[in-house]
């Protein structure tokens, strides 16, 4: 492993800047969520009253709580049906398998918009009540399709004689089903589970157009504040900063330390650490 | 196991249901006039309303401008940031990826409505600001799909490239430059996608008055309640944005047609 000089440091400016770039917001909504005015330019001194005036905020509450709960579900609902299906697929005459695959790739390939007034209409002309259980079913249907896409590969990468041994050593179709094909494909599955998660925790299109009275989630309550000045988002924001980097670093942190553990209590004194300098021009 | 196939059956008919059945709904209402399920008659009206009024084709084509010239400053931005990304160490490449989608988990619109914030004192014109917003929420998308391609590039061929007298910039216009093109595409289509359909960037960023494509649907369906003309506008800027698409996908095979010849 030699390690040649050739990095050269514009490139590192670059991503340097465009980092610097996506923070800025993220910083300054914490910082003026402790702000003591409303004043969204002037930082006037620290207080905590946007975080209290947040969380005494019965519809930025609900909205919070909407918007959990339907990525919950959503998620659990699209992780389970996207898995079968995508195991039916593997399994499918190549003709079912692509016209599936085309008509799963719409909700991703159309614009958002198209993909929320169409179920709207849908719903509008089965005379189906907007509300709760469309706002659900709507972030179903568009959470299944990333699951499908990040379940699809994994299982592609499998013998598909496994199963058949599964069975033929006496296994049921479920059990070969749980037991063999399932643990194969995890990280497929968690993956999808994790992209509908975010998916339907961000959504505000579909959901603006799918949800009824008095049900919003964040993206819509933000969204009908659009023509004034509310700090406690900012407060609402830091909060789901705060959120976001604690999941993230459970999910990042903790598996690299535990590894680092493993590994170093496995391979003492041998360095593991394989690192390759990537030869780009 | 044949067996397993059946697994399949409930999504068919989900897709059929929730999928299928209201987009040919869009199609149902933008080619009729105002009337029930059971009882409509086929029209042209809402596309000829559409193109007989100046402002709605002027609106379409500011969307496109808007999600053209994002697309490319994205597209100007991203590629030599991923290519950064990608020319450093491992462990280094998997740390910045991930400060950049940190940011990607939290709400677009709490992100947006914080630019508010910063560029309200900024004297900075509606547009200039949309195009902030703009870039802001996809330049991710654009840096992540590029970089993809370019950290997948088998070492190797670079090697071979500068073993047969190549020199770097050729090693870059000949090899990692054709081989990063399927990510640039898929960048390219995350990036114009959502950004001419977008309405809530405009709203927010530009304020009231700022109008495109995705408000003036949006328009149509809550506040005036005319799904029809509504679904033709859905109907329309769709078909714009799957044509431009198709055109993006041919361009791409041209340019490398005329590489090899």
């Amino acid at each position: 492993m030699k390690k040649t000089k050739t990095n050269n440091p514009y490139s590192r400016i670059l991503v340097i800047l465009s980092l610097i770039f996506f923070y800025v917001p993220i910083v300054y909504v914490c910082f003026f969520s402790f702000n003591s005015s409303r004043s969204l330019t002037h930082f006037t001194g620290l207080s905590l009253q946007w975080y209290e005036a947040m969380f005494t905020n019965r519809t930025i509450m609900e909205a919070l709580w909407v918007t959990i709960y339907v990525a919950i579900i959503a998620t659990l609902i699209s992780t389970i049906v996207g898995t079968l299906t995508a195991i039916g697929l593997s399994r499918s005459r190549k003709i079912v398998r692509e016209v599936v695959e085309q008509i799963n790739n719409l909700p991703m390939m159309m614009p958002e918009i198209v993909i929320a007034i169409s179920l709207m209409l849908f719903f509008i002309g089965l005379n189906i009540k907007l509300g709760m259980a469309t706002l659900i079913i709507s972030h179903i249907v568009f959470c299944i399709p990333y699951v499908l896409i990040s379940v699809m590969p994994k299982l592609r990468q499998l013998d598909p004689n496994l199963a058949e041994a599964a069975m033929d050593l006496g296994a049921t179709p479920f059990q070969a089903l749980y037991k063999v094909i399932i643990p194969q494909i995890i990280p497929g599955i968690v993956s999808g589970a994790l992209i509908a998660f975010t998916m339907s925790f961000d959504d505000f299109v579909i959901s603006f157009f799918n949800t009824g009275e008095g049900i919003n989630n964040i993206s819509i309550y933000v969204y009908t504040m659009y023509k004034r000045i509310n700090p406690s988002i900012n407060a609402l924001s830091a909060l789901i900063v705060l959120f976001v980097s604690l999941v993230l670093i459970g999910m990042h942190v903790v598996p690299r330390i535990m590894e680092r553990k493993t590994h170093k209590n496995e391979k003492k004194g041998k360095s593991s650490d394989e690192e390759m300098e990537c030869l780009l021009p | 196991m044949k067996s397993f196939a059946r697994l399949t059956i409930p999504y068919i008919i989900w897709i059929t249901v929730l999928i299928v059945i209201p987009m040919l709904m869009i199609v149902l209402y933008a080619f009729t006039k105002d009337g029930t399920l059971l009882s409509f008659s086929f029209t042209l009206d809402n596309f000829l309303r559409f193109f007989q009024d100046a402002i709605f084709p002027s609106v379409l084509w500011r969307s496109l401008v808007i999600a053209v010239v994002t697309t490319i400053i994205c597209l100007l931005i991203g590629y030599p940031v991923a290519y950064g990304i990608a020319k450093m160490k491992n462990h280094q490449q998997a740390t910045i990826i991930l400060l950049i989608t940190f940011p990607m988990w939290i709400n677009m619109l709490v992100r947006t409505y914080a630019w508010r914030g910063i560029l309200s004192a900024s004297g900075l014109s509606a547009d200039m600001k949309v195009y902030i917003g703009m870039v802001y929420n996809f330049l991710p998308f654009m840096i992540l799909q590029i970089h993809g391609s370019l950290s997948k590039m088998d070492n190797s061929l670079i090697q071979a490239a500068y073993d047969l007298g190549a020199n770097k910039l050729e090693t870059f216009k000949r090899v990692v430059l054709p081989l990063s093109i399927p990510g640039v595409l898929s960048g390219i289509t995350l990036v114009f996608l959502p950004a001419v359909s977008s309405f809530f960037i405009p709203k927010l960023l530009g304020g009231g008055d700022f109008v495109l494509i995705g408000n003036l649907i949006e328009n149509y369906f809550i506040t005036t309640n005319d799904w029809n003309f509504g679904s033709a506008i859905s109907l329309i800027m769709a078909i714009v944005v799957l044509v431009s698409m198709y055109l993006t996908k041919r361009a791409d095979k041209n340019v490398g047609e005329s590489e090899d010849a």
